[in-house]
């Protein structure tokens, strides 16, 4: 199914409010998206008066396997071990939504010309959502990054702006696949042995207290977002359940001869109405609840892998001092143990120092971002509510007035 | 020429066993023999209640007020006077506000009613309009209600006792206000009753609740889970409605086995009701013999208004069926929601424990008791859902097959009628057949058959009248009514809705500075 996005700022479903510092010198956005068939293609656009670049506005069409290429290349940088890296936007998905469209398109003979256009809208009201979405999410996922002060100037990311060929960057083959999920079982196990490590003793209550509550908090928030889905889920279930609904109010209204006619209708009207509120209240909820935990779902995942790469950092540390003790004493090869061991306090530092900033801006980010979209989920809530209850008391009003 | 007919005369049940009223305060105290002597005219009792208008079609239950004194009235009734039992709108009100409906005055009956003319000038005086808002206003003066269940009994064969309580001011009643325990087999055995006077001379009795042995079994067993508690609920509301509708219909209301229903302490227990006893299989053969029959008889319909009702009603049932459907699927839906937003609540609460930044931690924690609430809200909405529009809609979905019964009965009268005609002819063929070979004796046995049949055929003609007639004033009380309930209902529900709207905004609106003051 084609679909096109013209991304204009005032379309697109903020709800992570990404602080770009005001800080002009590199503006990237998704100004167009195209999906065919499986991809979807993104237009990147940069807008940048940076000496670096060769020109100052330009653009490229990008797939999500070259985003994810990106954010690997962060990943594995030694150099940003001490950051979080903005975590990956989700591959786009529209299986669900498909397969639906297509179940619709099979047909129900049952329902009526009306009630089949009608859920046809919604079927495809909610595939430009889900398209909307994944846009933001992969701009989102860049705009971070040229936010911030030390990212924004990596090699890779320039690449990625401005080379204007395909990458070449295939997804993921199975073994790579497998590959991935092996590093992170290591990794986890890994974290689990330093942890337990005798004498590795965590120096700095900030961190320690860090540790504790992002392990805690990731896995409530993981939780509430999947919750949160489930509760949008029923919304919409419930929306949709107005739609046959209406249907049958209608079909009662034109056959019935007597006062019920106008009543019925009126009714199946009604319904019709209410079904579009209860829509827009899903879909709020989505956007300024669900897709915000589902963020900072995955920002805190990726705060925990920097406090994890700042313990290796720690564990190695220790291991250089044992090292450089075993060696002192066996005066064998002290320079090389005792260069190494320089070099993995320093190492260490650095991180501690850039994982200490990291994650107070995490927590101010987080703050200001729940702050926005509670504060706009509540404001649309009542709005909403406002709108069910003018249309009910009108209804009402009319019905009772009726003879 | 409908109105004044005798009762059909009905050869296996018997429609009214309307008792002598014992109390002398009561209006009819004679029994009113004063119907024509037709030898299979059973008593019509105490209630000449009279139609105000011979060819009414829509419902204008006559009322009639008779004290004392005028129990002689209609002692010399004659058939002028129609005096239908069935037909009866007995408003038994001592209050004193009293119609006596425009009997068409005979010869006969006049003088009587100018020496008794204390109120009878009032009434006749009273618009026709007025006796109609009176009859359809408060003059059914009685309230039922359905409460308390109560489990009697252990094991499989333990039952559930309802109270059932009647306020009332009609003075057929002995008290005001009084109260029996029944159960479910009892209200099924007082529409089994019910249905076997009135169905088949063309009334829409009520149909009674379903049978639930999935459901039943749950209580008898003891489950005290909320699904059993829902499932007596949901019964007692239903049998609540039940007897309210029965008690609305003006000529079931007279019904001596009702009263006796509504007050009598202790009732012999209706066994044939259960499903898989002797009578209830009976009842399923019946049922399928019904289907056969409908299917082959092909009756020739003269008159318009009942085919189009038919099909009016046919029509109907389709649409309500699919309503139900759809708000059955709603309701499940609602119930979904409040469950999966109760356990967003409980996950927001612990992600609002978990943040260290302390007003965003309270503000989530404010998120949780929001949603928590609104869970709750939700729970009664689905409750207003299910018992305001999905159980009226059930309701109606079975009170229109009550009605397509009656057409169908109806039909069987028609084709018994038929019959009857078809026979009578062929019994002329017979006698003359006779006539040609001389056979006297023989003739004079085809004679007697065809005095036999050719009074059939009258009765069967008689009954096919009434009981059209019956039908289409039942047809157009059961519309008003109709019109009526979806009304009261429809609005309730759209209130229920806006209940919940309201209360959302309450909420909301106390949260909203909770969000906006994290800093």
């Amino acid at each position: 199914m084609e679909g096109r996005q013209e991304t204009g700022k005032e379309s697109k479903p903020s709800s992570v409010s990404v602080d770009l510092q005001g800080d002009s010198s590199l503006q990237v956005e998704i100004s167009d998206a195209v999906s065919e068939r499986d991809k979807v293609k993104f237009t990147v656009q940069t807008k940048s008066c940076l000496p670096h670049f060769a020109q100052t506005e330009f653009s490229v069409v990008r797939q999500h396997e070259e985003f994810i290429w990106l954010h690997d290349a962060y990943v594995e940088n030694e150099e940003y071990a001490g950051l979080i890296i903005p975590p990956a936007p989700p591959r786009p998905d529209f299986e669900a939504s498909r397969e639906k469209l297509q179940k619709l398109g099979e047909g129900d003979s049952s329902i009526t010309r009306e009630e089949f256009a009608k859920m046809k809208q919604e079927l495809e009201a909610e595939y430009l959502a889900i398209f909307k979405k994944t846009v933001a999410m992969h701009e989102v996922f860049l705009q971070r990054l040229a936010a911030h002060p030390t990212l924004r100037r990596d090699h890779n990311f320039f690449v990625f702006l401005e080379y204007g060929q395909d990458l070449s960057v295939r997804g993921k083959n199975r073994k790579e696949l497998l590959g991935g999920f092996l590093r992170n079982i290591v990794k986890s196990a890994d974290e689990a042995l330093i942890t337990s490590m005798s004498g590795l003793k965590e120096v700095d209550d900030f961190f320690e207290h860090e540790r504790t509550f992002l392990l805690e908090y990731h896995t409530r928030i993981r939780d509430a977002c999947l919750r949160a889905d489930r509760v949008m889920h029923s919304h919409k279930c419930l929306a949709d359940d107005y739609i046959p609904i209406s249907a049958a109010l209608n079909s009662l209204g034109t056959q019935e001869v007597n006062q019920l006619k106008t009543s019925f209708l009126k009714l199946a009207e009604l319904f019709e109405r209410l079904r579009k509120l209860e829509g827009r209240v899903a879909s709020d909820e989505d956007l300024k609840l669900s897709d915000m935990l589902r963020y900072y779902m995955r920002d805190s995942q990726a705060a925990k892998d920097l406090l994890y790469r700042r313990l290796r950092a720690l564990a190695d540390y220790e291991n250089a001092n044992k090292a450089l003790d075993k060696a002192r004493t066996r005066n064998r090869e002290v320079r090389t143990a005792e260069s190494h061991q320089q070099q993995c306090c320093q190492r260490f530092e650095r991180l501690s120092d850039s994982a200490k900033q990291e994650l107070m801006d995490f927590k101010s980010r987080r703050v200001s971002s729940f702050r926005k979209n509670l504060i706009e989920l509540a404001e649309l809530e009542l709005k909403h509510a406002k709108a069910s209850t003018l249309l009910l008391r009108n209804t009402l009003v009319a019905l009772k007035g009726d003879p | 020429m409908a109105a004044e007919r005798e009762p059909p005369p009905l050869g296996d049940a018997k429609p009214t066993d309307f008792e002598e009223l014992e109390d002398g305060e009561d209006l009819f105290t004679s029994t009113v023999s004063t119907l024509e002597s037709s030898p299979s005219s059973p008593e019509p009792a105490s209630l000449p209640a009279e139609d105000v208008s011979p060819d009414s079609n829509g419902p204008k239950p006559a009322e009639v007020v008779l004290d004392d004194d005028r129990e002689d009235l209609f002692a010399e009734a004659t058939e002028e006077v129609s005096l239908d039992s069935p037909e009866r709108e007995p408003i038994l009100s001592s209050e004193p506000s009293p119609a006596v409906t425009p009997v068409t005055p005979t010869t006969l009956i006049a003088p009587r009613i100018e020496s008794k003319s204390m109120s009878a000038p009032v009434i006749f005086d009273r618009s026709r309009e007025e006796i109609e808002e009176e009859a359809n206003g408060d003059v059914f003066d009685i309230e039922i209600g359905v409460s308390d269940p109560e489990k009697v009994g252990d094991g499989m064969n333990a039952y559930m006792a309802y109270r059932v309580t009647t306020k009332t001011s009609l003075s057929m009643f002995s008290k005001s206000e009084f109260s029996v325990k029944r159960r479910f087999s009892d209200f099924l055995g007082l529409h089994s009753k019910l249905a076997s006077k009135y169905l088949h001379v063309g009334y829409i009795v009520p149909p009674a609740p379903e049978k639930s042995i999935v459901g039943m079994t749950k209580v008898k067993v003891g489950k005290e889970d909320s699904s059993s508690t829902e499932f007596v609920e949901k019964r007692r509301a239903a049998l609540e409605r039940y007897l309210q509708r029965t008690v609305k219909h003006p000529t079931l209301l007279q019904d001596p086995d009702l009263r006796q229903f509504l007050e009598s302490s202790e009732l012999p227990r209706a066994v044939n009701t259960q499903a898989l006893s002797g009578a209830g299989i009976l009842r399923m053969v019946n049922k399928a013999a019904d289907a056969v029959n409908k299917m082959t008889i092909k009756m020739n319909e003269s008159d318009a208004w009942f085919e189009e009702k038919q099909q009016q009603f046919e029509n109907l049932d389709q649409q309500l069926r699919k309503l139900h459907a759809s708000v059955e699927a709603l309701v499940c839906h609602r119930k979904e929601l409040s469950a999966n937003t109760a356990a967003f609540a409980k996950s927001a609460a612990m992600l609002g424990n978990s943040e260290d930044h302390t007003a965003l931690s309270r503000a989530l924690s404010q998120l949780a008791e929001v949603e928590e609430k609104i869970d709750q809200l939700h729970q009664e909405q689905a409750f207003a859902d299910f018992y305001m529009f999905s159980e009226l809609l059930s309701d109606y979905i079975r009170l229109i097959a009550a009605v397509k019964g009656v057409f169908d009965h109806r039909m069987k009268c028609w084709q018994k009628w038929e019959d009857a005609q078809i026979t009578l002819l062929k019994k002329r063929e017979t006698e003359a057949k006779m006539m040609v070979a001389n056979k006297p004796d023989k003739i004079q046995q085809a004679k007697n058959e065809i005095r036999e049949w050719e009074a059939k055929v009258q009765q069967g003609e008689r009954d096919f009248e009434q009981i059209s007639k019956t039908i289409r004033k039942e047809v157009g009380r059961f519309e008003k009514e109709r019109v009526k309930d979806f009304k009261t209902v429809i609005i309730k529900y759209l209130e229920s809705l806006v209940q919940t709207q309201q209360q959302l905004i309450k909420y909301w609106e106390a949260f909203l500075p909770e969000a906006k003051a994290i800093a």
